[in-house]
């Protein structure tokens, strides 16, 4: 798996949070929400921002921020939102905007340097050095973890 | 073709279909228990199947092919390239007659000895006692099955049914009939066969169904929506389409809705024939009855549970009841009953199975799971008859001494139980040695519609399944539904009880705990209740009901064990699901993993919990606080000392038109004029007396252990409440003080009379509260503080008409107790009333199982009170 992994492209759409860039796998990433209304979630992890109704399917809206420790957002209900699948499962990442779609050899992920914050370092698959600026490799599997334990 | 047979084929060409990849498998991975398990029990449930279906080409493979996979199973054999070429063989020979089956409606001919040789050779190489099929099955060629059909629906139809367009029967051949008679072609015995496959219903996936079902409720949103905004606009134009248009897609709705919901009874509808058919192989009378056959849920679900059942139904009739020479021995009816009967409860579907037979061999599988190292000698000897009944569930447990065609291989209930749980289930069993078992099947309605509450709470809705509400009450600060807050806890009085509160925003963490709430605001209480706790949640107010389709919370918020899960509302946003379990163990106010009584709590035998109890602390006067148990206490009343009037020495006061008289719960409580006094007013029947004290101090849930009994009679004794030290109040001594007459026999005008109960509880404290309510019906009681001491009065001559016992107690409990009575003649008659602090399900079977023909809640004074009088009267009558 992880061998016919490394040969393929790797195949990410940038979001931007905060300032610094984000890659998510393209093959997880379903599509694109304008402002939504949710309905919060008492007594939820504090990243769970709460539900919205994507066309009958119910999806947990997660507020990617909190789970980079860096507050919340401010207005949820008119935050961009980036819908992702993840073992069945639907989950809506709130973040400030999308970018591009991107491809690069396998090769250009490099392992998340020592320096970066834990926290951080704990959500990365890895890095990809772009012209100027650095593109963190959002680990889905890792941020759901985290998003889980940090109730 | 029969429906059932058109099941029977379309079902196991599914399972058959399935079953090639799992050989595949098992060839590269022998040791796979799990998957030798599961391909056996498909090969097994064929095999019964075909049995009653009257297929013998099938069941005659399928029993060779079952014989190899259990010597598999059993490690007899092991998996060779060579056996599973053998097994594939058996499955392409039984793919093979199914399709014939589908196809002409016979099972068609063709010559299997080679390939039963086979099979049988394996086995015999692994020196297996093969099972021998009964002679007659194997001796006759198969008859075509539109005779076989067509003679066994002339017997079975004793009464005329609607004539399916009777085509004209074909001449009926004796069983016997020689083997010319299968041998005739298939087109002169072939009905309209391709119609009857072909019309009526369709196989739709239920993946189509669910996203039909989305795309239903997607398009009722955009109706909503249109409907709204053809409202606010002048275009008269589009009133009478969207009208229409509003017409159709609710009717799409619904049917939509409904195409997933059938009634349980399509699960049942084999049940009577084959119960027919074993009670002719098996030599017995059986009579099913079954109810709530009606009861919709899940196909789903449905279809998952239709096998389990039938299997229960097979055992039931195979090792479950006796042959009618050994019941009418046993002084019971020749025909042996099973009974079936669905229902809904709490937000769950029930199912239970019970037979009238002999009950579980509790000595024989005590022995077996001895054997097979489950449980040690000493551990079996000290578990209940129901602990022991579980073990049944275990996989490969069979104690039936002899392999029958018709169960008995130690498949069954390992499958029951397996497939049950898979879908959430819990299946319970409760066993009357002599009397016969009870299988009940708890399932969830996870995928199930269900009306709910939708409420306000905090600016955000809720759903409150309709289920578990008992009753809604709008509380206000003022009116008949008063909520007191007594400290942290809240109270509501309702009728004549104070109904603890547990508020939702609390709950929920939106408003911090006792915050005090604006006066004159008004609150909905959801009475609700969980096992015996009956308890009120308090939302903002109620909306309306909606049916909602419940899914599945999120896994990342499945342990929040306040939402049973959540559903899309008619507007289309998000609503969570409010489960009342999980919102009463989040107040921690009671154990409610053995309300729920869920199973690590049914194995841990016997529960250690200790009994709490809620308790009203009060000042009166300048000594220790003062404790009153809530559930004795009808409400809370404040009054002005100047509306009190004095009579021959008694005070009284004008209460709900009548005259109630008061006491001081202290000589030193001043009732100075112009001061304020609370007031608790203590009911018994339609008389009320009002206790008088200076001040309510709190709420408290605590254990109460009497450490020091005073000698005063107002006082039980006093005891550690919550550190502090507190007296527990003798209610019954003050409603003697206040009504001279209160608990005089002669009062009572249809009340027993002289009867004498042995009242058995540890907690001298639960005895003397008891006393008081014994005494009101006329009864006299004799203490006991354990089970030991009751067992030594009754056998010192002591002379009872009625135990009433505590439940849980050291050394012997309640259930222990009434179990020796039962079992000593001179002492069975004697009825027995078990009270505990939780009477969840489990206790309730398992106080009945023990013999109590009561079990209350303690402290229901007028529950106790009605059992009782009941009780007595059947008693005087008899």
């Amino acid at each position: 798996m992880s061998a016919s992994r490394q040969a393929q492209a790797l195949q990410l759409v940038s979001v931007e949070v905060v300032g610094q860039s984000w890659g998510i796998p393209i093959a997880a990433v379903r599509e694109v929400l304008g402002p939504q209304s949710l309905t919060p979630v008492p007594l939820a992890p504090p990243a769970v921002a709460g539900f919205l109704n994507l066309r009958g399917r119910i999806v947990t809206v997660l507020d990617l921020r909190a789970t980079l420790g860096l507050g919340r957002t401010e207005e949820p209900e008119r935050a961009t939102e980036i819908v992702i699948e993840q073992d069945g499962e639907l989950y809506s990442l709130m973040i400030d905007g999308v970018g591009d779609a991107l491809t690069f050899p396998a090769s250009a992920m490099e392992q998340p340097p020592q320096i970066m914050d834990a926290r951080w370092r704990g959500l990365t698959d890895g890095i990809i050095k772009l012209d100027g600026k650095l593109l963190l490799v959002l680990g889905l599997d890792r941020m759901l973890a985290a998003v889980a334990t940090a109730a | 073709m029969e429906d059932f047979v058109r099941d029977f084929v379309s079902e196991t060409t599914e399972s058959l279909g399935a079953l090639d990849n799992d050989l595949l498998q098992l060839e590269a991975n022998a040791g796979d228990l799990e998957l030798v398990a599961r391909i056996f029990r498909t090969v097994h449930t064929i095999k019964g199947t075909c049995g009653f279906l009257g297929l013998n080409r099938l069941r005659r493979v399928a029993h060779s092919a079952e014989n190899v996979l259990d010597a598999i199973r059993k490690g007899r054999v092991t998996v060779s390239p060579e056996t599973v070429t053998v097994i594939l063989r058996s499955f392409d020979t039984l793919k093979e007659i199914v399709d014939t089956l589908g196809a002409r409606g016979v099972e068609g001919d063709g010559d299997d000895t080679a390939l039963i040789a086979d099979l049988d050779a394996i086995n015999d190489a692994a020196g297996a006692s093969v099972v021998a099929l009964p002679a007659p099955a194997a001796a006759v060629e198969a008859p075509p099955l539109s005779e076989l059909e067509a003679a066994l629906d002339s017997a079975w139809n004793a009464t005329p049914v609607p004539a399916p367009a009777a085509p004209p029967a074909p001449p009926v051949a004796p069983a016997m009939a020689s083997p010319v008679a299968s041998a005739v072609p298939p087109a002169a015995t072939s009905q309209p066969a391709a119609s009857d496959t072909s019309a009526q219903s369709i196989r739709v996936s239920l993946d189509l169904l669910e996203t039909l079902m989305t795309s239903v409720s997607e398009l009722v949103l955009t109706r909503n929506q249109l409907l709204q905004l053809a409202r606010n606009s002048k275009d008269g134009a589009l009133v009478g389409p969207l009208q229409r248009l509003n017409q159709v897609v609710s009717e799409l709705q619904e049917d939509v809705m409904k195409t997933r919901m059938q009634p349980i009874g399509n699960a049942w509808n084999k049940l009577p024939r084959i119960v027919r058919d074993l009670a002719r192989d098996l030599n017995k009378k059986i009579e099913l009855q079954m109810t709530g056959a009606e009861t919709e849920l899940d196909r789903q679900i449905l279809e998952l549970i239709r096998d389990p059942l039938t299997h229960m139904v097979r055992n039931s009739c195979d090792h479950g009841l006796e042959t009618p020479a050994a019941r009418l021995a046993a002084g019971k009816d020749e025909t042996g009953i099973i009974k079936l009967h669905a229902f809904h409860e709490g937000g769950h579907i029930v199912m239970q199975l019970s037979d009238d037979g002999r009950g579980l061999d509790l000595p024989r599988i005590r022995a077996k799971a001895v054997e097979r190292g489950l449980a040690s000698e000493a551990e079996v000897a000290g578990m209940s008859d129901t602990q022991v009944g579980n073990f049944i569930f275990r996989a490969g447990f069979s104690t039936a001494a002899t392999v029958t065609d018709v169960s008995g291989r130690g498949v069954g209930m390992d499958v029951v139980r397996t497939n049950v749980e898979r879908i959430g289930g819990t299946i319970d069993l409760v066993t009357r040695p002599g009397n016969g078992s009870t299988f009940t099947i708890k399932i969830p309605l996870t995928l199930a519609i269900v009306s709910a509450l939708i409420v306000d709470c905090a600016g955000q809705r809720y759903a409150v399944p309709q289920i578990s509400v008992t009753e809604l009450v709008n509380a206000d600060s003022h009116g008949e539904h008063r909520i007191e807050r007594i400290r942290d806890t809240s109270v509501l009085r309702l009728r004549d009880r104070l109904l603890p509160l547990v508020p939702l925003r609390e709950v929920l963490g939106l408003a911090m705990p006792g915050s005090v709430e604006a006066p004159g605001d008004n609150r909905l209480v959801i009475v609700t209740q969980v096992g015996s706790y009956e308890f009120g949640i308090v939302v903002d107010r109620a909306h309306d009901t909606e049916e909602i389709v419940v899914k599945p919370v999120a896994q990342l918020l499945k342990n929040i064990s306040v939402y049973s899960g959540n559903t899309i509302l008619g507007d289309g946003s998000v609503c969570m699901i409010i489960d009342p379990n999980g919102v009463l163990a989040r107040t921690g106010r009671v154990d409610t993993s053995a309300a729920n009584g869920d199973l690590g709590h049914q194995m841990s035998g016997i529960d250690d919990r200790s009994e709490k109890l809620a308790l009203l602390l009060v000042r009166a006067g300048r000594g220790m606080l003062k404790a009153i148990p809530l559930d004795l206490i009808a409400r809370l009343e404040e009054i002005q000392t100047d509306v009190v009037f004095h009579s021959n020495g008694h005070m009284l006061i004008k209460y709900r038109d009548r005259l109630m008289p008061l006491i001081a719960a202290d000589p030193e409580v001043s009732m100075e004029p112009g001061s304020r006094k609370q007031v608790l007013v203590i009911s018994e029947g339609e008389r009320s007396m009002g206790l008088v004290v200076d001040e309510i101090e709190d709420i408290v849930e605590s254990a109460v252990v009497i450490e020091l009994e005073t000698g005063r009679p107002e006082v039980i004794g006093s005891s550690l409440v919550n550190g502090q030290p507190t007296e527990i109040v003798n209610t019954g001594h003050f409603l003697t003080l206040a009504a001279q007459d209160w608990f005089k026999p002669t009062s009572l005008k249809s009340g027993p009379r002289g009867k004498r109960v042995l009242m058995v509880d540890d907690s001298a404290f639960f005895r003397s509260l008891m006393l008081p309510v014994m005494r009101s019906c006329g009864l006299e009681v004799v203490p006991a503080a354990s089970g030991e001491d009751a067992l030594s009065q009754l056998e010192a001559g002591e002379r009872v008409d009625l135990v009433i016992t505590d439940i849980e107690m050291p050394g012997i409990s309640g259930f222990e107790l009434a179990r020796r009575l039962k079992s000593e003649a001179r002492w069975q008659n004697i009825p027995i009333i078990g009270l505990s602090g939780h009477a969840d399900q489990d206790a309730i079977a398992r106080g009945a199982e023990a013999g109590f023909v009561r079990h209350l809640p303690k402290l229901a004074r007028d529950g106790i009170a009605e059992a009782v009088n009941e009780i007595m009267q059947m008693e005087t009558q008899a």
